[in-house]
C-alpha cells in the first residue's frame, strides 16, 4: 500500500511538472492527496476483480496494476500508451490488469460499472468491480440511476466516493445536500463515511464492501472523505476558490507522510527501508518518463482505425 | 414463402439469435412476463428466463450503460428503449460512451450493444412520443443506424446487428409494426450498408427512409399513371450508407427525393443531397426534401396529417420536379 501510494504521488508530481513544461497537453487531473482512497481499496482486490475509474484516474490506474510506461505514454499522446494515445489523461484501459475503463464524463462510469457486475453475475464469476467517482458525480442522475439499479439486482459493485471536497471550484456545502454516504441508505445500499487519508481505514472499510459483494450480498457505498493539493487541473493549486491555511491543514493530514511515520513507529520498516522503495519509485517514474519520450506518436494513417470493431 | 408481421420478425431474429449464442440478452422496460410496450419480446422470458429478458428500473441512461458495461465483458445486449424520444435522456451513455469506447481505448474494448427503439409519428403521441431523428446519430461516428421498412429486412437487419462487433441504434416504426410481408426463415442476413433497389424507374429517384418507403412505392404508382417512372431506393441502413447505390440511381434519372419522417432541417435528406452533389454535381437538375416542417410533432389529428408527409408530399414534390403543376391540395392528405 505505501509503495501503490508513493507511486501515484511520485507520478501525478512528475505529471504537473511535465504539464507546466508543456510536455503534456490538453486536461489532466492529478490525484496528489488522494492516493490512500486508491491504494487501501485496490490492496484488496486481486487481478480479476475489476476496476472503473473516472478522470481523476492515474492512480487508479496505477494502483490497479497498469504500468507507468502505459500511463506515461498516455498521457504524452504516444502510441506506446494505455490506449495507443487514443484517450489521453481521462482514459486507461487495461483488462488483463483489471483496469476496465476510466471515463471523462463525471458520473458516467457507474451505470458502466454497473454492466460489468450484471456480466460478472451472468458469468457466475465471484469477482467484484470497485467503481470510483467523486463528490460532483453524486449529484448527477447517472449516480441515481445506477445506485438503485445496482441495489435492486443486488450486483457485485462497490461504490467509491471520494470525496475531495470540491466539484472543480464549487465547494460541497455550496453543492450537496445531506452526507453522499447516507444516499445509500435510500436505495438500501448500507454507505459508509470514511477517512480517506488513512490508508488502512480504507482497506478496512474497503474489505468489508468488497466480500459483502462477492458473496452476493450486493452493493456498499464507500465515502472516503479526502483532498486533492492541486486545483481541478495542474496549473495551479485553485486559491482562487480556497484559502492555503485549508490546503496546509489537508497536507498536515498526508497520507503518505502519516502512514510512513506509523511504519516506522510501530517499527514495521526503518526509514532506510522506506527510502530505498521512494528511490526505487523515483526511478521507475524516470524510466517510464524516458520511455515515453522515446515513443512514437501514432502515425496520421491510424487516425481512423479504431472507429469501428 | 409465409408471412410474418414486422413486429413477428423482429421477435424471431430475437428469439432465433438468443438460442444461437447464449451471450445475447434483452433488457429495458417491461420487456419480460409484458413483452415490450409494442410486444416484440412477447414470449421470450418464457423460453429464456428472467435472466436473459431482463426488466429494468425506468432508467434509460443506466440501461445503456448497463448494456455498455455487460458488452465490454464480451455479451451482446439488446437494449429496448421504448420511444425513440427516450433517447435523449441516454445521452450520456449513448453519445458520450457507447460509440467511442472502443476508439478511446485504442480499439482495446469492444461494445456491440444493438439498441432497438422505435418512433411513433402518426400514431396521434404528440410532440414527445413522435420523433424520429437518425440524422443525429449519424452525426455521432461510431454508432451504425439501421432503420428497416419490411418485415423481411427487420429480421436480416436486426440478426445482422447482434452478430456484429459494433454498436447499433436500430430504429423501428410503430405504425409499421402491424405491417406484413414474406420473412424467410431461419438463417437470414441483411448485410449492412447495402440498399435495396425497390423499384426501377428513370424520371426521378426517391431515397425513402423506414415508414416512407412504403408511401413512396405507393406515389411511385400513382405517378406512373402520369407517365413519370420512379426508381425507389430504400437505403435500410443510414450509418454506414450506400451512397453508391443512390448516386448510381441519380445519375441515370437526373433527379432527387429524399422521403423521412425526420424533420427537415439537417436530416437524412440534406446528408443525402450533399453527399450526392460532392460526388455527382453535374447530373443533378433537381433535388427536394419531403420531410416534416422544423416544428414538433403536434396532437390533434387534424394537425398531425397536416404536418406528416406521405405519398402525396411525394407525389407533389415529384410533380413540381418534372414541371408538372400541382394537381393535389392539402386536403386529399
Amino acid at each position: 500500500m505505501y509503495e501503490s501510494m508513493l507511486k501515484q504521488r511520485l507520478l501525478d508530481e512528475k505529471v504537473v511538472e511535465l504539464y507546466k513544461k508543456g510536455l503534456i497537453q490538453g486536461i489532466a487531473h492529478p490525484c496528489l492527496g488522494q492516493e490512500a482512497v486508491s491504494a487501501g481499496v485496490m490492496a484488496n482486490l486481486s487481478k480479476e476483480d475489476l476496476v472503473v475509474s473516472n478522470h481523476r484516474g492515474h492512480g487508479h490506474s496505477l494502483a490497479k496494476g497498469v504500468s507507468e510506461r502505459a500511463m506515461l505514454g498516455e498521457l504524452m499522446g504516444k502510441e506506446t500508451g494505455v490506449c495507443r494515445g487514443f484517450g489521453g489523461s481521462m482514459h486507461s484501459s487495461d483488462v488483463e490488469c483489471g483496469m476496465v475503463f476510466s471515463t471523462a464524463i463525471v458520473g458516467g462510469g457507474i451505470p458502466l460499472a454497473v454492466g460489468v457486475a450484471l456480466a460478472l453475475r451472468m458469468n457466475k464469476k465471484t469477482n467484484c468491480v470497485v467503481c470510483f467517482f467523486g463528490d460532483g458525480a453524486c449529484n448527477t442522475g447517472a449516480f441515481h440511476e445506477a445506485l438503485n439499479m445496482a441495489a435492486v439486482w443486488h450486483l457485485p459493485v462497490v461504490l467509491v466516493c471520494e470525496n475531495n471536497q470540491y466539484a472543480v471550484s464549487t465547494p460541497i456545502a455550496k453543492s450537496t445536500s445531506g452526507h453522499i454516504y447516507l444516499r445509500g441508505e435510500g436505495y438500501g445500499i448500507p454507505g459508509q463515511l470514511v477517512n480517506g487519508m488513512k490508508v488502512l481505514d480504507v482497506y478496512e472499510a474497503a474489505s468489508i464492501a468488497i466480500t459483502r459483494a462477492k458473496k452476493g450480498e450486493g452493493p456498499t457505498l464507500l465515502e472516503c472523505e479526502t483532498y486533492r493539493y492541486t486545483g481541478h487541473g495542474p496549473y495551479d493549486i485553485g486559491l482562487d476558490y480556497r484559502t492555503q491555511e485549508e490546503i496546509d491543514r489537508w497536507k498536515a493530514r498526508d497520507a503518505i507522510i502519516t502512514f510512513e511515520q506509523k511504519l516506522i513507529s510501530q517499527n514495521l520498516a526503518s526509514s532506510q527501508e522506506l527510502q530505498t522503495i521512494r528511490e526505487r519509485t523515483r526511478q521507475r517514474v524516470e524510466e517510464a518518463l524516458e520511455f515515453a519520450q522515446r515513443s512514437p506518436y501514432p502515425r496520421k494513417e491510424q487516425l481512423s482505425e479504431h472507429v469501428w470493431a | 414463402m409465409r408471412t410474418l408481421s414486422y413486429v413477428e420478425a423482429i421477435r424471431e431474429a430475437l428469439a432465433e439469435e438468443m438460442r444461437r449464442d447464449p451471450k445475447v440478452f434483452i433488457l429495458g422496460e417491461d420487456v419480460g412476463q409484458y413483452g415490450g410496450t409494442f410486444k416484440a419480446t412477447k414470449g421470450l422470458i418464457q423460453e429464456f428466463g428472467p435472466d436473459r429478458v431482463i426488466d429494468t428500473p425506468l432508467s434509460e441512461n443506466a440501461i445503456i450503460g448497463a448494456a455498455t458495461g455487460a458488452a465490454i465483458m464480451g455479451f451482446h445486449p439488446v437494449a429496448e428503449i421504448m420511444y425513440m424520444d427516450f433517447l435523449n435522456e441516454c445521452g450520456d451513455q449513448l453519445v458520450n460512451h457507447l460509440p467511442k469506447l472502443h476508439f478511446m481505448t485504442g480499439g482495446k474494448l469492444r461494445v456491440p450493444v444493438v439498441i432497438r427503439t422505435q418512433y411513433s409519428l402518426g400514431r396521434n403521441t404528440g410532440a414527445q412520443h413522435s420523433q424520429f431523428f437518425p440524422s443525429f446519430f449519424m452525426n455521432t461516428p461510431g454508432i451504425m443506424v439501421a432503420t428497416p421498412s419490411t418485415p423481411a429486412d427487420a429480421k436480416g437487419l436486426l440478426k445482422t446487428a447482434i452478430r456484429g462487433n459494433n454498436p447499433v441504434l436500430f430504429i423501428e416504426s410503430a405504425a409499421l409494426y402491424t405491417t406484413k410481408g414474406e420473412v424467410p426463415e431461419g438463417e437470414f442476413n441483411v448485410p449492412f450498408g447495402e440498399a435495396d433497389v425497390k423499384l426501377q424507374g428513370h424520371d426521378v429517384t426517391i431515397v425513402a427512409v423506414s415508414r416512407m418507403v412504403r408511401e413512396a412505392l405507393s406515389a411511385a404508382e400513382a405517378l406512373l399513371s402520369d407517365g413519370i417512372s420512379v426508381e425507389v431506393i430504400d437505403p435500410r441502413t443510414l450509418m454506414p450508407l450506400d451512397m453508391e447505390t443512390i448516386v448510381t440511381s441519380v445519375k441515370k434519372t437526373g433527379r432527387l427525393v429524399t422521403a423521412e419522417d425526420g424533420i427537415k432541417t439537417s436530416g437524412v435528406g440534406a446528408e443525402i443531397i450533399a453527399r450526392t452533389m460532392e460526388t455527382a454535381m453535374g447530373y443533378v437538375e433537381d433535388a427536394q426534401r419531403v420531410a416534416c416542417p422544423d416544428i414538433p410533432a403536434p396532437f390533434s389529428p387534424p394537425l398531425q396529417d397536416a404536418y406528416m408527409p406521405g405519398k402525396y408530399t411525394i407525389i407533389e414534390a415529384v410533380k413540381g420536379m418534372m414541371g408538372i403543376h400541382k394537381l393535389v391540395n392539402a386536403d386529399c392528405k
